[in-house]
Formats: structure tokens, sequence, C-alpha cells
């Protein structure tokens, strides 16, 4: 991930906003059309502007009134998205802003980070994934799970794929091949590994890897796929392969995708999510959001006038 | 930095030789503001490092050097050298090694003139050769010092034979006649050894099954008396002197010893038979000195006239004396013989060691690692770990002493061992807690190393297996356990590396100069955890600093250390090409 000189400026900027941000309380600001970045830094619970067609979808994963604390340091800010059911959602945003955050928070992968804190809800189906009686092992392997460096553990191709399956007790062979297969098949990596499943997954391409880690996070069936920046590692080829298996797999699959890359979420996804300093700002189809986005903020940075 | 990477940017229109020139001056600037300094150069620091390592390297290799080649030298036969002195007295034998000295006025004033000039001349410096003349049972001692001064002259006698012996150690002469049955077959140097040869190998067979006899079977013979006393003791301290239990085992016990003495006697006849049959045959030796000596075949362990040897006869002779120190029992107070029992125990007591100090370690780091809070609690409890690498290892044996072989080799013996008190049975040193105490020492070896590995492990390694929905264990022992194996085992190479070299402790904790019985053999349960054992380093020891013929034990001390040395490298190897084998796993080809 190259670091881009104005997107180093900007962060720079954004943090100097949080200081006042702490010091002057400012509240929603009422004229929507000459919204500024300042405002929505300042503001501890900014209203979404999310587009009247979300609502027509049936949601998958409903946030409420979600926020998150690494520390002291707040890091989601009053976040409310219902995320739709069989489409890709993109979140997208500047570095910082919270996008991976939130991902993590939706199957509590973040549980793990010393010192982190939350309030508010998240629903899953319907049902709390954040009440106390959830198990949360239980709840993970609803969700898969594909991060931004593909991280194939050191085991064979097969193994890889039906890991999910083996910590579940699995051993039944004709099961464990079929289940192998089909997520192979379904990540597009079938043809190129078949006659190696049984060969080290630290043997494969960047590319191949990261499909293969998809096949691992299909191969429980989840409900929902969550990719952090899947392609960020990435040569365009093996992008342009993972970018053709999300869109094959919309529908089958509810993705929640992160992406840096403003092409790739424009190609990729039915919906996006425009973040800001931990704020949901704008949230739409991906289409309105890219044509006709309703705040200028949003404008800006799909514009990449900043970000 | 920012301004010399600006600059050209800002002079844009500046002439490209015109840059360059001022940037080669900027250099030239700095080159010298760079010679002021010393420390700067770099080249100081490059001497000093590099130094420091030549000079490791030397002493590692100066160390090695003297080992291997003052061990590989012991077991080649030398040449029999007679030598005559000036007062016609004979001493024939090995010359094992020279020195210049200075002799006692007392000594050089009762020299011949010429001899005391020669002295004189050479700065009061004589030159002198030990020779070992052996022979201890016929003139008690073993070596002679031969002054060249005292010499009339040396000479290589044919027939000079070396004969290793079972016991008295050697003897140096020649073959007279050979006796069978008390009658003269042969009479000639020749003939006699020609006998010899005939006849050494079935005496020697039959002196094997001897033994095997009186090692194997009366040993069995007498574990069953053994045992039948055991139960009648515990039937008394159990129920009573008047109880049905101890007449009932009372009665055993004499059946059994009944049965025993029988069996015995029938071993004894067989052993007797054999002995019979070897003591036929006598070789009848004659000593430079012209004493006669006569020598059962049985007793003889290998002889050899040492200048006859050819190239092809040295080697063998090397290759077979190697083979008895490696696969046979010693003999002569360690200082001949085999070391077979001391590398049992050394490779024994380390395998052990090593079984108990890994699992233990590395539940102990993942505990550290994996599960506990970070805090003060956590930091102390490492900082005492690693301060444990480094307290003496005398302090180790006394703690294992104390409290393995007192306390719970104590309670032990007197929860399960009762009846066979006053004799300790686990409340003594033992192969059991000379492990378990040098698995305490190496502990914080395994700790450290392994604690590196697990955090070595990438967090996302762990995050893909909990986003498959992995717990905590399934991630540990499925992801992260694996990943950190190589890891593991440096840990238990370092440890194995110091515990098979340590000695101190396991003196206190037993290791022994000589164990009667191997504590892992044939014999139900096969693993005698509580027997002490021999050890290699501790041999070491008893051979350079307990040995009454310490001269001869010399040579053997540098052998054991290089076979010391030898199994340590093994060991190491071995676990280095398993952790190889392991990483190989792990090579990510990396896009
Ligand atoms: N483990 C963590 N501990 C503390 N702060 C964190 C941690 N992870 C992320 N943050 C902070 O939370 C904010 C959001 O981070 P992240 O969600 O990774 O942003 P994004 O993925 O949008 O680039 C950042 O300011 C980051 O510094
Ligand atoms: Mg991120």
């Amino acid at each position: 991930m190259g670091t881009n000189p104005v997107m180093d400026k900007s962060m720079t900027t954004t943090e100097s906003d949080l200081n006042t941000a702490a010091t002057t309380s400012v509240t929603q600001p009422d004229d929507r059309d000459q919204l500024t970045l300042e405002q929505i830094a300042a503001c501890d619970n900014f209203k979404s502007e999310i587009h009247d067609s979300l609502y027509q979808e049936t949601s998958i994963i409903n946030v409420k009134d979600f926020n998150l604390w690494y520390g002291t340091k707040q890091a989601l800010f009053n976040i409310n998205m219902p995320i739709a059911e069989g489409q890709v959602t993109a979140l997208v945003g500047p570095s910082g802003c919270g996008k991976s955050t939130l991902l993590r928070s939706v199957n509590r992968i973040n549980d793990l980070i010393d010192g982190l804190h939350i309030g508010g809800d998240m629903l899953l189906n319907g049902t709390s994934i954040y009440d106390k009686s959830v198990d949360v092992i239980e709840l993970r392997k609803r969700m898969g799970m594909v991060f931004q460096k593909p991280n194939p553990f050191p085991m064979s191709i097969f193994e890889n794929v039906v890991y999910s399956l083996r910590i579940d007790g699995e051993r039944n062979k004709g099961v464990l091949e079929e289940v192998c297969e089909r997520s192979l098949r379904g990540a597009a990596l079938w043809d190129e590994v078949k006659d190696r499943i049984h060969e080290s997954a630290l043997g494969l391409s960047g590319g191949q890897q990261q499909r293969l880690c998809i096949a691992r996070a299909i191969a429980a069936e989840p409900e929902v796929l969550l990719m952090d920046e899947p392609c960020s590692a990435l040569d365009p080829i093996a992008t342009g392969k993972i970018e053709d298996l999300v869109e094959e797999l919309r529908g089958e699959y509810t993705i929640l995708m992160v992406t840096h890359n403003m092409q790739q979420a424009s190609r990729a996804s039915n919906y996006t999510a425009f973040m800001y300093l931990g704020r949901l700002v704008e949230y739409g189809p991906t289409r309105d959001i890219f044509t006709n986005p309703h705040l200028r903020p949003t404008e800006d940075y799909i514009s990449g006038r900043f970000g | 930095m920012s301004t010399t990477l600006k600059e050209p940017q800002n002079t844009p229109a500046l002439p490209r030789e015109i840059i360059r020139g001022s940037m080669s001056a900027r250099k030239k600037a700095r080159g010298n503001r760079g010679g002021r300094s010393l420390l700067a150069k770099g080249e100081p620091m490059l001497w000093l490092t590099g130094g420091g390592l030549v000079v490791a390297v030397v002493m590692i290799i100066a160390l090695l050097t003297l080992v291997i080649i003052q061990g590989a030298v012991t077991f080649w036969p030398k040449p029999v050298v007679q030598f005559t002195l000036k007062d016609n007295t004979i001493y024939m034998g090995e010359v094992t090694r020279d020195d210049t000295y200075k002799p006692e006025p007392g000594v050089l004033n009762s020299l011949p003139a010429d001899v005391q000039a020669d002295i004189a001349a050479n700065e009061g410096w004589a030159h002198r050769e030990l020779v070992r003349t052996g022979n201890f049972d016929l003139t008690n001692t073993h070596f002679h010092w031969v002054e060249d001064f005292n010499s009339q002259g040396q000479t290589l006698p044919k027939w000079a034979t070396v004969i290793e012996r079972n016991s008295w150690g050697r003897f140096y002469g020649m073959p007279k006649s050979f006796l069978i049955d008390g009658k003269v077959v042969a009479d000639t140097p020749q003939a006699a050894w020609a006998e010899y040869i005939k006849y050494h190998d079935e005496v020697r067979e039959r002196w094997h099954e001897r033994r095997g006899l009186e090692k194997h079977d009366i040993g069995r013979e007498s574990r069953k008396v053994d045992h039948a006393r055991l139960e009648m003791k515990s039937a008394l301290l159990e129920h009573g002197k008047d109880s049905a239990e101890y007449r009932e085992a009372q009665a055993n016990y004499d059946a059994i010893e009944a049965q025993v003495n029988v069996a015995y006697a029938k071993i004894r006849e067989e052993i007797n038979a054999l002995n019979a049959e070897n003591d036929r045959y006598q070789l009848v030796m004659e000593t430079a000195q012209g004493q006669e000596k006569q020598l059962g075949l049985a007793e003889i362990v290998r002889a050899y006239p040492a200048n006859q040897l050819g190239l092809g006869g040295k080697i063998s002779l090397y290759l077979s004396r190697w083979w008895e120190f490696l696969s046979d029992e010693p003999r002569e107070a360690n200082s001949e013989g085999g070391v077979f029992p001391a590398i049992f125990g050394t490779v024994a007591m380390t395998l052990i060691m090593s079984v108990l100090v890994v699992p233990f370690g590395v539940l102990a780091s993942l505990y550290l690692r994996e599960y506990a809070k970070a805090g003060p609690m956590i930091s102390a409890v490492r900082i005492a770990i690693n301060n444990l690498a480094g307290v003496p290892s005398i302090v180790f044996g006394v703690f294992g002493l104390g409290f393995f072989c007192y306390v719970v080799g104590g309670t032990i013996d007197e929860v399960f061992f009762k009846a066979s008190l006053p004799n300790p049975t686990f409340g003594t040193g033992g192969l059991l807690w000379a492990a378990l105490t040098l698995a305490l020492l190496t502990l914080p070896v395994v700790i450290v190393s392994t604690e590196e590995a697990l955090a070595a492990v990438p967090g996302s390694m762990r995050e893909g297996s909990y986003g498959c929905g992995a717990s905590k264990w399934q991630t540990i022992r499925r992801i992260v356990l694996p990943r950190a194996m190589p890891g593991v085992m440096t840990g238990a190479i370092l440890a194995m590396a110091r515990g098979a070299g340590e000695v101190a402790p396991l003196m206190l904790v037993g290791a022994v100069k000589l164990a009667p019985e191997l504590p892992i053999d044939g014999v139900y349960p096969f693993l005698h955890a509580q027997r002490s054992f021999m050890h290699l380093g501790f041999h070491v020891y008893d051979l350079g600093f307990q040995s009454q013929n310490a001269e001869a034990a010399k040579p053997m001390v540098f052998t054991t250390t290089l076979l010391l040395i030898c199994i340590v490298a093994f060991l190491n190897l071995f676990a280095i090409w398993l952790r190889a084998r392991l990483r190989r796993k792990f090579v990510s080809s990396q896009f």
C-alpha cells in the first residue's frame, strides 16, 4: 500500500479537527447542502445520509447506534446502517476512518483487542450480535472473513479449505472432499489447483492465495462474507479475478467489502457507504453515490478532491 | 535530508555539470569531516568485531583439535620398546610421552662427568621418556621414567607382546610356551602365539557365556528371592507377626528359596564346567626381566605382538579397541574397556529430560504468551524465569537431592516400597530425579525460546483462524503451535546441549562411577527410573580426578570427552534436522 502525500496531508488536518471537536461540542448542522468535513468531524452523533432505496431492501445485518472505543479513543461514532441481503456493499473512506473497525465488529473479531469497548448493537437476521448470551464462535461460523493480506495457513490447500469443518470435528473424507471442491470452484480456483490440493498452500501465488482464503471463507456456507480490502496486496490481474469472483458470489452471499479503490467500489458493489473519521456520512446505491451524491463531502471524496 | 534532496529541484535552470560539481564538492567536504573522527570511519569497529570473532573461533578450533587429536590417538597401537639402562636394568613397554626436565642437584652430582657436562651444556635440561611397563602384578607399578643419560640403548624385540587383561592392567612380555592341561604343546614364541590364536576366540566365548550366566541367570533367580522376601516383609508390616497372611508369605518364601537354591546350584555347576574348560588353556609369558608368568587364556581380552603389526593389523586393532570402547563395559576402575553404560546413561537421561522439559516449558510459555494478561505479575514471573537460567547448576543439584530424592522419593518409598526400607528405592539419586533436575535447569531455555516463537506467529494467522470460527485452543493447537514448532525445537536443542554436558548436579542426584545395571533393560518394567546410572560427563571427571592409575586414564579422558562432544553434536544435529524439516513446511513463495 503506497502512501500518497495528499492523503497524509488530509490526515494531519483531520487530527487537528479532532482536537477542536473535543473542545467545542457542535450539534447537528441543519443545512445539509452546505455541510463541510469540519462539521462532520465536530459532530459526535452525526446523522448519516441514507438513501431511501436501502429501506426497500431486506436487510440481513442491521447496525444500530454503534459506537466503539479503542481504550479512550473513539473509533466509531453512532453508526446506523442496514446491510442489504444478497448484495455487495462497499465501505469506502479515507484511511483510518474506521472501515476495518466496522467490518471487524460485525463478526466480533475485534473482541480480541485489549481495552476495546462498544456501545449500541448489531443485529444479524434480527438477533443481536453483541448480546451477552451470544456464542461468539458460533457467530463467526455464520460469517466468512477475508483479510487484506492473504493469510493461508501453513498446511495443504485441502486442509486450508476444510479448516472450518475440521475444527467442527468433521472426519468424513467424502464430505470434506466435496466441500473442498465446491468451495474451490466457488472461488474460481479449482481448475488451477485441482492437481495439487495436497501440496502446501504457501506455494500458491498471492492472487491464488487470496482466492484460497475466499474458498476457505465460503466453505462453511456463511450467511455473510466480510472482505477487508481483499485486493490491496495483489497485482491488477489478480485484482480483476477477485472482482469477477465477487460479481459471481453476489446473490449467493451477502458481501460486505472494504475498499480503498473507487473504481473497484463502483464496479463491484451495489451499495456504497462513505465513512469519514468514524462517522457514516452517506450510504446509498453505488450508482447514486457516484453520480448523484446528496452531500458535498461525499462528492468531494468520490471525485478525488480529498482522501 | 530534505534540503539536499530538494536542492536540484529548486535549481532547474542550472546546467547539470554545475550541479554535479557542487555535489561532489559537498561529498568531499563530508569525507574530510569523517576523517577527523576515528569512530566515524567504521574500520576500527570492523577490526574490533572481526577480532572478537577470530578469537572465539580460534579458541573453539583449538579446543576441538586438542580433543580430537588426543582422543583419536589413544587407541592407536604403539611399538613396544625395550630399554637397557646403564645399571643393566631392563624396562619394556610403550612410550606414552616424553619431556625435558631439570634433574635435581643430588641426582646430577652422582652422574659421570661427561653426562654432567652434556646437561650443563643444555642449560641444565635433560630429556626423559615415560614408559608404560605394565605388569602391575609383578612390579607394583604401571610406569617408569627412562632418562636419556641413564639409558644404554633401546631395541624393538620381535616378539614383544602387549596383553590386555581383565584385571591388573596390561602385560608386556614375550610368549614362551603354551600349556593345555598343564602339558606344554608349544615352546617357541611363534608356536605359542599360533596356539593362542587358535584357542583364544573359543575360550573368550565361553568366558562371555559364563559372565552371562552370572549376570542374567543368577540375577533372575536372586530377584525371585528378593521379591518373595519383600512380600513376606510387607505381610509382616501389614498384618502382623501372627497373621495367616504372614505365615503364608513365609511358607511361600521358603518354597521359593529352596527352588532358587536348586537353580543356583545348577547355574554354578555350569559356570564351574565352563571355568574348568577354560582353565585348561594357559599362555606362559616371559617378561623382559626374565620372569615367567602364566596367564589363563580366559583372562586375556586382547593380545598382539606390537612390533610385528603392519598397517592393516594396526588399523584393525584400532577399530577393535574403538568398538570395545563403544560397546563394552568398563574394567580396571574405568581406565580400560568400554563406556557403553555411560553412553547409554547419557542418552537416556538427555532424552528423558527433553521429554519432560519440552511439554512442560511449552505449556508454561503458552500460558504466559497466550492466556495471561500482561501486567506486573507476568513481568515478574518472566524475570524470575530468565534469572533461573543464571543460577549455578550445583544449586539445582542440591535442590534435586533435597526435594526430589529425599522429599518426593522418600515419600514414594514410604508409600509404595515400605518393605524394602531402610534401603531406598526412589529415595536416592536415580535416572528420573537426574532427568527432572536437569529439566528444571533447562526449563528457562525452553520457555524463553518458545515464547519468542509464539510471539513471532503472525497475528494474521490467528485472525484467519478465529475468522473461521475456531476457538482459542483450536487456534493454538492447529495454527500457533505448528508454526512455533521450529522455535520450540530450537529451545529443545539448546536445552539438550546444556543438559547433556552438565555434570555437577548429576553427581548429587544419581550419576555414579560404576552402575551395576543399565537403567533400561529387558526386565519388567523395562525402564527403571529409580536406578543410578553412568554418565559420560561424570565419567570424564572420574577418569581425570579419581583414577588410581592417572597416567593410564589420561588418554581415556580425551577419548571420552571426544565421545561426549560427538554425542551432544549428534543429538543436536538430529534436532536441527527435525527443525529444518518443520521449517520447510512454512516457507512461503510470497507472491
Ligand atoms: N488495535 C487498535 N488499537 C487502537 N487503535 C486502533 C486499532 N485499530 C485501529 N485503530 C484506530 O482506529 C481508527 C480506525 O482504524 P481502521 O478501522 O483500521 O481504519 P481503516 O480501515 O478505515 O483504514 C484509526 O484511527 C486507527 O488508528
Ligand atoms: Mg483498514
